[in-house]
């Protein structure tokens, strides 16, 4: 009883930071998913008056993924009023080209105008239709979430932090006794510090595994997957290898760092 | 004879401005019984905490066990507290660790085996009577038997000098009586040397014994 209650104060603490880190990790995987699907779902209409050399376009263009060219026969057909068949073909010759281009991710507004700049230099581009407005809005929701979720992770890991600065003077009280007595004894400053790095790896180390358990818990849940499929995507809420690395990577260095601050403000007794 | 202390033209101060001890000389002889009296805020604690390392000579020189204490190393002040054991008048046991680990804590710090360390350990809680109460944390027992623990632990090490600060001061007899006799038999039969700070010696103390009384600053042995 008494050892769990020594480690619960900054498992705790270390649980709140790594669930802040682990949503933000989340938001950014969603949001990735979701601009790829975008990017999937968008795609912008090119009018030329000769055929585009698609290779060199791409090789110009590094955001340009595909180009297929739109065939003209569905505007032939609407036009086509008893039309010869050599008219038709040399109506053909005489329509201008439509392209439909993909590009490889979602782009920022900003980064369209420069493509629609650039594609609009060439003397063949007559009309580029980028769908900017529905383009705008949708990344602009994209933005907004993004920073929602960023404040609501930020806010929660420094008001953590500011619990831990608060516990952290309980813990150098508790510790600093410790050392101060093993200091009498004549135990070297690493002997004196070895528990509190002991403890501390421990405590990242439950902290880590709580986290497993509690994000591997909300992966498998069904409510929580079904809010991704609402929108068309699926997300890796957790992945067991690379995201444990990653928490508990974190989760042993805020440990490690909390422990130097308890040592470097350790105090002899005189 | 060899001397495991010698103070000569020694001050010591808490600041710069208010000296407690003032410019004394003596010696200790290895394996001696020392009694250091003199009435409260006299200085008793101030000179046993500068035997210690706790408190750095403000002048002259302080050679406790071959090591200089004025501006002594970290290194060498954990070479010297390695063989000597203190007794606190409040214990200063590791609340969170039990009577078992830390009367073991000097048998760790000097590295001692794990088997030595586990017969050692369970000897003294003979010793001091508390061998039933090896699990327990030091604030599940009486003053008395924390005391016990702390001196068990000053003597796990085979020190080569105990200081002991008020070791009976709130005690109960019984428990007083073992402390003292805890002391008297060290020095007896491992030829420790044991310095006492205390207001009173107990009268029915059975071994010879050299006593200091420090006044204004200054220590005087007293025949």
């Amino acid at each position: 009883m008494k050892s769990i209650k020594n480690h619960l104060s900054l498992v705790i603490a270390l649980v709140s930071i790594l669930f802040s880190i682990q949503i933000l990790v989340i938001a950014e995987r969603s949001i990735d998913t979701y601009k790829e699907k975008l990017a999937n779902d968008y795609s912008i209409i090119v009018v030329s008056q000769k055929n585009l050399d698609a290779s060199n376009l791409m090789q110009e263009n590094a955001i340009i993924g595909k180009i297929t060219s739109l065939s003209p026969d569905d505007v032939i057909k609407r036009l086509n009023t008893g039309m010869s068949k050599k008219n038709i073909e040399l109506l053909k010759l005489t329509l201008p080209k439509f392209y439909n281009i993909k590009l490889k991710y979602y782009p920022s507004s900003s980064e369209i105008k420069m493509l629609t700049r650039k594609l609009l230099r060439k003397s063949s581009i007559s009309k580029i239709e980028n769908f900017s407005h529905s383009h705008d809005s949708t990344y602009k929701l994209l933005l907004l979430f993004k920073k929602v979720i960023t404040i609501f992770s930020v806010s929660m890991l420094v008001v953590t932090m500011l619990l831990i600065f608060k516990e952290l003077k309980i813990w150098q009280f508790k510790h600093n006794e410790r050392m101060n007595i093993m200091g009498l004894f004549g135990a070297p400053l690493w002997m004196r510090s070895a528990i509190l790095f002991r403890l501390s790896i421990v405590d990242a180390i439950i902290a880590s595994f709580v986290s497993f358990i509690l994000f591997t818990y909300i992966a498998s849940d069904s409510w929580v997957n079904e809010q991704f499929e609402y929108i068309g995507i699926q997300v890796k809420i957790f992945d067991p290898l690379s995201d444990l690395l990653l928490l508990t990577t974190v989760s042993i260095i805020v440990s490690i760092v909390l422990a130097l601050f308890i040592i470097l403000g350790h105090k002899e007794e005189v | 004879m060899d001397k495991v202390i010698i103070a000569d033209n020694l001050s010591l101060a808490y600041s710069d401005d208010e000296t407690i001890i003032n410019k004394v000389k003596f010696s200790i002889d290895s394996g001696s019984f020392v009694f250091i009296t003199g009435a409260s805020g006299s200085g008793k604690s101030t000179l046993l905490k500068s035997l210690y390392g706790a408190l750095n000579p403000q002048e002259g020189s302080l050679v406790v066990g071959g090591v200089e204490l004025r501006g002594v190393s970290n290194s060498k002040l954990n070479f010297l507290r390695k063989h000597i054991g203190i007794v606190f008048q409040d214990y200063k046991l590791v609340k969170e660790w039990t009577i078992e680990k830390n009367i073991m804590l000097p048998l760790l710090i000097n590295g001692y085996e794990k088997g030595v360390t586990n017969n050692q350990v369970d000897s003294l809680l003979k010793h001091v009577r508390l061998k039933h109460q090896a699990g327990k944390y030091p604030q599940e027992l009486s003053g008395g038997e924390q005391q016990r623990v702390a001196m068990a632990r000053a003597l796990s090490h085979n020190p080569i000098l105990i200081l002991a600060d008020e070791p009976t001061g709130n005690l109960d007899d019984y428990s007083a009586e073992l402390i003292w006799n805890l002391l008297v038999g060290a020095n007896e039969q491992l030829k420790t040397t044991v310095m006492v700070v205390t207001h009173h010696i107990p009268e029915n103390i059975k071994v010879d014994y050299k006593h200091y009384h420090i006044e204004f600053g200054r220590i005087n042995e007293v025949n």
